[in-house]
Parts: C-alpha cells; sequence; structure tokens
C-alpha cells in the first residue's frame, strides 16, 4: 500500500534506514530494535523496507513478517500523526472508557476495523493498562498522558488537536 | 549423548547407544508414538505435544526433546497419557477443516490416521475460527490453512533444510499462521518449489498443485496427439502407492499403464539424460578450453535454477546452458512429432511425469517454450499418476510391461543415475573420460569434504582428464559450497547441485512415506533397474546418434543444438511487490526511472544516483514527467548499478548517463542558438 502523503519523505527516510542498519552493524540478532527505529522514522513498517531490511541481515523476509506481526508494538500500517491510546485495563473500563472510544470513532469516523483516518491524522489504539489506574480512564495522546477524561472533554481534546493542524 | 546405561520404559530394560532423545529410545524399543513435528533430520521443535511420557520422579514431559538418562523409568501409554493424547487431536480437529473425502492427502494424511488410531470418534470443541482462503497461485504447490496444526515442519525444513525460510510463523496467540512474507502466494515469494514442506506436512495443508484434469481433458480431446515422457525417479517410487515392493515395479509396467491411460506415444525422460550428458560434458570441455571463469553448476534441477536466478544472479553466467532433460525431451519431441504427423506443435501435448514439484515451474518458464508453445504443457508427480492409474481402474501389479516409444525410449544406465545425487556428475564424468583417454573411469566414489562436510567432491586425475568435481543437495549445504567457491577457499571444475537431499528419487512429488528407510530404498531401486538396462553409455544409445544426425547438426554444441536443446536464466526478483516510490508519484507520467537499491548496485553508489535523481526533478520540474521509483535488487547485479529509464536498461550507470537517457526520451533538447 503506499500512501501518497508519505512518498514525499521516504527517500530521506530511506538514507535513515541504511543508517539504521548500519548503526546495528547489520546484525540479525538486533533485528527488533532495527525495526523498532525504522517505525520510528515511517511511523509503521512498510512491506519493501521490511524486505530490504530482511535482504540486508540475511535473514528471509518471512521471518521479518513473522517478527513484525508477533508484537502488536509494530504497525504494519501507517499510522496518524497523533495516536490516541485510550486504556481499557480494568479501573479505566468500570470508569468509562468505552464511552471515549464511543466518542473518537464517533468523531474520527472510526470503527473497529478502522483505526486510522484518513487525512493519517489520527489513530485510536487501546491498551490493556497504562499503570495509572488513579487517573482512570486514561488516555494517552503521543507522549501526552491525560486524565480522569470525560466525554465531552474528550470530544474537546480532539477538536484542540484537529485546530493545530489548521 | 549416552552411550552407556540404560532406561526402563513400560517395565522393559533398552539399552543406550548414543540416542539423542528419548522418542529415539521408545522407537527402538518397538513401541510406536505418535509425532507430528518430530523429523530427525530437522531441529527438535516439541510442539506439538503427542509424543509427552511419564517419567518417574519428573512427570510429564515430551521425549523428543528430553535427552535419556541411565536409570530413567518411563512410561508411554498410560490411561492418563491416552487421554491427553486425544485430547490434544481434538482440539487440533475443533478448527480443521474436516474435508477428508475431498483432500488430495487423504491417502496419507497423518492427522487422520492419528485421530484414527486414539480412537477419536467425536469433536467435542466448537470451531472458533473463520475460514482462511487457500493459496492457489504458485503453479507447484497449494496452501490450505485451515488444514495446518501448526507443527512447523515446514517452516524447519524450508529454513533449515534449504536455507530459504519462504515460509514461516506470523502473528501471535490463536491468530498463528504459518505464512509466506507478508500473506503473500507462495507462487509470489522466494519459494523455490522443492516441494518438500508439502512432504513432511502432517496433513493437506501443504499440497502439490494436481494437474490431473488437465490431462484427462487433453486426452479426450480428440484433436490433440498426448504424450508422455517419464523421469527416471517416478519408477523407484510408483510402487509404494499400490503397496508392492519396488523391485517387482518395472517401468515397463509404467509404460503399460500409460498406453492404458490414453497417451499416444510414451517416452522416457532418461534418454533426455544422455542427451544431456553429451551435450554438458561437451559444453564444459569448451568452456574449459576457452579459460572460461569456473566451476560450471549443472542445471537439470529447476528448483536449484530458480534458486540461483534469485540469490545468486553472479554465478548466472557459469550454469551450463543445458535444458533439463524433461526440456530436452519435450523441446526434441514436439519437434518430431509435428514433423511426422504433420501437426502444429500446439496440437502436441507433452505431459512429463516426474518426482518433483519444481518441474510444474519449469514448464512455465518463456525460455522453455517454441513460438509461443511451451515445449511441455503438463507435469504430473508421481502421486498424480498413482491417482490417475487407480482412477483408469487399473489393476497395476498385474500389468504385463511395454517398451517405451522410439526414439526417445531407449537410454543408458548412466542417463537413469539422473535420478539420484551425483548421477548427472558421474556420467558428465564418466563420459569425459572415454572421450579424452578412450577408456572407462576407473572408479568414482565421491567422499565428504574432509573440512566441509555439508558437500562430497570427486578428484579425477587420469590421463588427460583432470576434474574436480563437487556434489551438493539441499540448498542450505549448497549455499555453504558456494560461499566456499566464491572465497576461493575451494576449487572445483563442476559442480551438481540438486534441491532436494538424496536428489530426484526424494522429490517433493513423490509418494509421502513415513519410512525413514525410504531413500535407501529407493536409490537401491533405482539402481536395480539400471542393472536390466542394455545400454551403459549414453554415446552407445544408436537413437540418440541418429537424434544429432537428423536434429542436431550431427554434433555437441551446434548452432541446432543450441536452438533446440540449451536455454537462457533470469535474474529474479524474491519478493513480488510495489516499487518503491521516492517523488510524489504521478502514475500518469510519461517515463518511468527505476533504480536499483538492492545490496550490489547500493555499493555501487546507486543510492547516490537517486538522490541526484530526486534532486534533478525537482530542479527541472519535472514531476509531471517522471515517475522516480526505487526496486530492491533487480535484475543486472554484475553490471550495477542498474537504471531502467522507460523500457531502457543501462547498466554501470551514472546520473549523467541516466539524465541523458531521461532527456532523450523527454524529447529534451538542449538549445542549440541559431539565428
Amino acid at each position: 500500500m503506499v500512501t501518497p502523503s508519505l512518498t514525499a519523505e521516504k527517500l530521506n527516510n530511506f538514507s535513515k534506514v541504511c543508517e539504521i542498519l548500519d548503526k546495528f552493524d547489520r546484525q540479525p540478532s538486533k533485528i527488533i530494535p532495527i525495526l523498532q527505529a525504522v517505525q520510528k522514522e515511517y511511523r509503521y513498517l512498510p512491506e519493501e523496507i521490511m524486505t530490504f531490511v530482511a535482504t540486508s541481515l540475511g535473514i528471509s523476509p518471512a521471518r521479518v513478517f513473522g517478527i513484525a506481526t508477533f508484537y502488536s508494538h509494530f504497525s504494519l500500517e501507517p499510522k496518524g500523526k497523533y495516536v490516541i491510546k485510550v486504556c481499557d485495563g480494568t479501573a479505566c473500563h468500570v470508569k468509562g472508557s468505552s464511552g471515549l472510544i464511543d466518542v473518537i470513532q464517533r468523531e474520527l469516523k472510526l470503527s473497529e476495523k478502522v483505526h486510522t483516518t484518513q487525512d493519517l491524522l489520527f489513530t485510536l489504539e487501546t491498551v490493556s493498562c497504562l499503570g495509572a489506574c488513579g487517573l482512570a480512564p486514561a488516555v494517552v495522546i503521543n507522549d501526552k498522558v491525560y486524565g480522569q477524561v470525560t466525554k465531552s472533554q474528550m470530544k474537546e481534546l480532539i477538536d484542540e488537536y484537529k485546530a493545530k493542524e489548521d | 549423548m549416552n552411550k552407556k546405561g540404560s532406561i526402563t520404559v513400560n517395565g522393559a530394560k533398552v539399552p543406550l547407544a548414543g540416542e539423542k532423545n528419548l522418542l529415539e529410545v521408545i522407537r527402538k524399543a518397538g513401541i510406536n508414538m505418535p509425532t507430528f513435528c518430530y523429523h530427525s533430520e530437522l531441529s527438535v521443535a516439541g510442539a506439538c505435544r503427542l509424543c509427552i511420557v511419564e517419567i518417574e520422579g519428573r512427570g510429564i514431559d515430551t521425549s523428543c526433546s528430553t535427552p535419556p538418562r541411565d536409570g530413567m523409568v518411563i512410561k508411554t501409554h498410560t490411561a492418563k497419557l491416552r487421554k491427553m493424547r486425544k485430547t490434544l487431536v481434538q482440539l487440533l480437529l475443533a478448527n480443521h477443516d474436516n474435508s477428508c473425502t475431498t483432500c488430495d492427502k487423504s491417502m496419507s494424511c497423518k492427522l487422520k490416521d492419528l485421530a484414527s488410531s486414539l480412537g477419536v470418534t467425536e469433536i467435542p470443541f466448537k470451531k472458533t475460527k473463520e475460514p482462511r482462503k487457500p493459496d492457489m497461485l504458485s503453479p507447484s504447490l497449494l496452501r490450505y490453512p485451515d488444514k495446518c496444526v501448526l507443527c512447523g515442519d515446514c517452516v524447519r525444513y524450508c529454513d533449515e533444510i534449504q536455507g530459504v525460510g519462504a515460509i514461516d510463523f506470523a502473528y501471535r496467540g490463536e491468530d498463528v499462521v504459518v505464512t509466506p512474507a507478508f500473506n503473500k502466494s507462495l507462487g509470489q515469494v522466494d519459494c523455490i518449489n522443492c516441494g518438500q514442506c508439502a512432504a513432511v506436512c502432517p496433513t493437506g495443508a501443504i499440497i502439490p498443485r494436481s494437474e490431473i484434469k488437465e490431462v484427462w481433458d487433453a486426452l479426450a480431446d480428440e484433436d490433440k496427439t498426448v504424450v508422455a515422457q517419464i523421469a527416471p525417479a517416478v519408477r523407484a517410487a510408483i510402487g509404494e502407492i499400490f503397496g508392492i515392493p519396488e523391485s517387482s515395479v518395472t517401468v515397463g509396467k509404467i509404460m503399460n499403464a500409460l498406453k492404458y491411460i490414453g497417451f499416444q506415444e510414451v517416452y522416457d525422460t532418461s534418454f533426455g539424460a544422455d542427451l544431456t550428458t553429451m551435450e554438458e560434458c561437451n559444453e564444459f570441455l569448451e568452456r574449459k578450453k576457452a579459460g572460461q571463469k569456473g566451476p560450471m553448476f549443472t542445471s537439470c534441477c529447476p528448483a536449484w535454477v530458480k534458486y540461483a536466478e534469485q540469490f545468486h544472479p553472479e554465478l548466472i553466467p557459469q550454469l551450463s546452458s543445458c535444458m533439463s532433460p524433461q526440456g530436452m525431451v519435450g523441446s526434441l519431441g514436439k519437434k518430431l512429432l509435428s514433423k511426422t504427423l504433420e501437426k502444429n506443435e500446439k496440437d502436441i501435448i507433452m505431459v512429463a511425469i516426474m518426482p518433483c514439484t519444481a518441474k510444474k515451474f519449469e514448464k512455465e518458464r518463456p525460455e522453455l517454450s517454441r513460438n509461443g508453445v511451451p515445449n511441455v504443457d503438463f507435469v504430473l508427480t508421481t502421486q498424480e499418476l498413482g491417482k490417475m492409474i487407480k482412477e483408469a481402474g487399473i489393476i497395476f501389479d498385474e500389468l504385463s510391461p511395454t517398451a517405451a516409444d522410439l526414439p526417445f525410449g531407449l537410454y543408458s544406465e548412466a542417463g537413469l543415475g539422473f535420478g539420484s545425487t551425483q548421477g548427472v556428475a558421474e556420467a558428465v564424468a564418466s563420459y569425459a573420460s572415454r572421450a579424452l583417454n578412450g577408456k572407462e573411469l576407473s572408479a568414482f566414489e565421491p567422499l565428504a569434504h574432509k573440512t566441509y562436510p555439508a558437500w562430497k567432491e570427486v578428484i579425477i586425475n587420469e590421463g588427460n582428464l583432470r576434474l574436480k568435481i563437487a556434489i551438493a543437495a539441499g540448498m542450505k549445504d549448497a549455499e555453504k559450497l558456494i560461499k566456499k567457491v566464491q572465497a576461493g577457499e575451494v576449487e572445483y571444475d563442476l559442480v551438481e547441485i540438486m534441491a532436494c537431499p538424496g536428489g530426484c528419487v526424494a522429490g517433493g512429488g513423490q509418494p509421502v512415506s513415513y519410512d525413514e528407510h525410504i531413500l535407501t530404498k529407493r536409490k537401491a531401486a533405482l539402481k536395480n533397474a539400471g542393472k536390466v538396462t542394455p545400454l551403459h553409455a549414453p554415446e552407445e544409445n544408436p537413437y540418440i546418434q541418429k537424434i544429432y544426425e537428423k536434429m542436431l547438426g550431427g554434433k555437441c554444441g551446434s548452432h541446432e543444438a543450441h536452438e533446440l536443446v540449451h536455454t537462457t536464466y533470469q535474474t529474479r526478483k524474491r519478493i513480488e511487490q510495489d516499487y518503491l516510490e521516492l517523488t510524489d508519484v504521478n502514475h500518469e507520467a510519461p517515463v518511468e526511472v527505476k533504480v536499483c537499491v538492492g545490496t550490489s548496485c547500493f555499493l555501487r553508489g546507486s543510492q547516490e544516483i537517486l538522490s541526484n535523481m530526486k534532486d534533478k526533478v525537482d530542479q527541472e520540474d519535472w514531476k509531471d514527467r517522471i515517475a522516480l521509483k526505487a526496486t530492491f535488487c533487480s535484475e543486472n547485479c554484475n553490471y550495477g548499478p542498474t537504471v531502467t529509464v522507460g523500457d531502457r536498461k543501462i547498466n554501470k550507470a551514472t546520473i549523467d548517463s541516466v539524465v541523458e537517457e531521461v532527456e532523450n526520451q523527454l524529447g529534451i533538447k538542449h538549445p542549440v542558438r541559431a539565428y
């Protein structure tokens, strides 16, 4: 899948991939940190890049695919600029995290199957426990944590991030 | 490894003799222990849990992954163990596609066997998974993910023995599947089609693609002349399908069965093997005389050829240009028949019966066709031939022998030897000896290399013949050999490579067998078949002489021979995928520029070309006119960096040569001031 808005960056990113491989001495045993670094560049793991990484490290593309699909940290689809993680651990669930998920899905036209907005601005993820049960329900947007979020606050937050982009 | 002492199995003492694990000891004691994931040549996975035993003082453990220790007391079939095994199989069956009556593997399915021998009469668990799509794109192998029991045999074989790793586990927990990279088809990835995954699969999750229906259809078509050719190794294994000993199978019976089925002409691929010996030996001597870079690699094995095209494009010039025996008989057979029958080649249907799944891929190679008509139309595996014989109502055991049709029916012992490892090398070396020394080789005894046991070698130093040959089977071992050859650590004149360990007798299209001595049996059967062959050497074959006179310009390596029985190879991408698009690609842009950034081209500076080109596109505002893309390893490693502009390929490209070509294609002329 080629996502138009990402292609322009790809050449620069591609040199980065070579740098990443060199940084880890092209060692097959370093595949996981390599994929992590690659994902940081692209915000996901593009198929062609995984093949390139596999070939460079002398391991099969099928194995790299296996590793990339095993860990939920790795994404094979492009992620949005803002990743909204809604905690759905026991405490947050009890405190109404599913209501927040509903709001986000409605506001951003997402669903059970579609996690990323078409403009690649937002991605919704649910996580099991952020370890911040005292703040339940907790939401993390990129690296920023929001505690005791209500439905209306959630909507405001989304509008706020949207406004940043206008 | 414990060579001393003994363990007690079900109350009986069993002495230890260096067994690697408890499972081997138990089987040695004559106890039938079920397994899915244990193969002695592969690493131990411990995935299926069926080989569990009770070990006194330790509890229940898998016997495949437990080393035997002196004094161990184990029980193998207690009520508890029996119940556990039964539950394990029931759980596997819960999400299994239980379509046994229509499954191709039905007759040799381990899962079906086990369910019955463990007394499974019901499946108490509900299906929890959605049906998944079968993978039908490969010309050689089909995958049915819903029949997979996740034992990982195919994954480990492909990685550990073939060094390819075309399939692996993906996803996690209950979502785990065995799949090629990126959920693609086996036909779109680096699979070399050897079919050993299908041979080790205990169920019908990976099977050879069947062409039986197409062959029956051709046989029923009155306008077609349908011809069969049968490979050496098929006769060494077909008896297994009918439960009769190999020794009572003669090729004459198979020929009779083929005639009964309706083939108008029946040929022996061993004839093609004889021709290969002569052409290949001649090619080899010519190359040596011309001082070409060695070693020369054999090219009979289509799985090895694909491997070389994908992973060692730099070796392509060193591959023998001879077609495989299948290709030779196909090419010559069609040509000759079209002349004698006065028929168009497309109305002659050539069916090759092979021990091999990769041959199904080979027949589709565009290089092996004439005017768009393939030299071989269909390839049936030994398994498929067995099924057709049964379908035709033939009682195989009771058939009387019939001779194959001439001229492609007579062959030598050497040609038959192609069915097993060393066969090609021995045939070529013996032929060279007779050609150069006028006498037979005194001996041909390949020995494991002293430092690198991955391959065998033969050093011949007799009269005018000085020859160093290496023989490798199994691509991982072959890869070790290639690495050492390329590093200059070892030196050979000729290298024989077969993808399947043991050679064609152990091919992926042979009947599925769980007998660990099967390879020895098949090799012996092939040898026996060779003993009753009237000819010893290919050049003694009067029909080979005749074909040379009539069709091949009277001598080896002639222009006609190159037209009819030699071929070419192509470099191949490992994975079919989109090109990496590096500018905002306008798909309507008239000129496509593809820069190879594969390892070799990358080292030769393709990345610089790429970034300079990108600057140039911005500078000249060529965005709407050029689509700049990067491809991972393309076509021409030896002449890198490779850049393709439109339909022109530029080797040893520089930014100037690329820009020049682009401007040329865009019709840009540098302004010449002329008033």
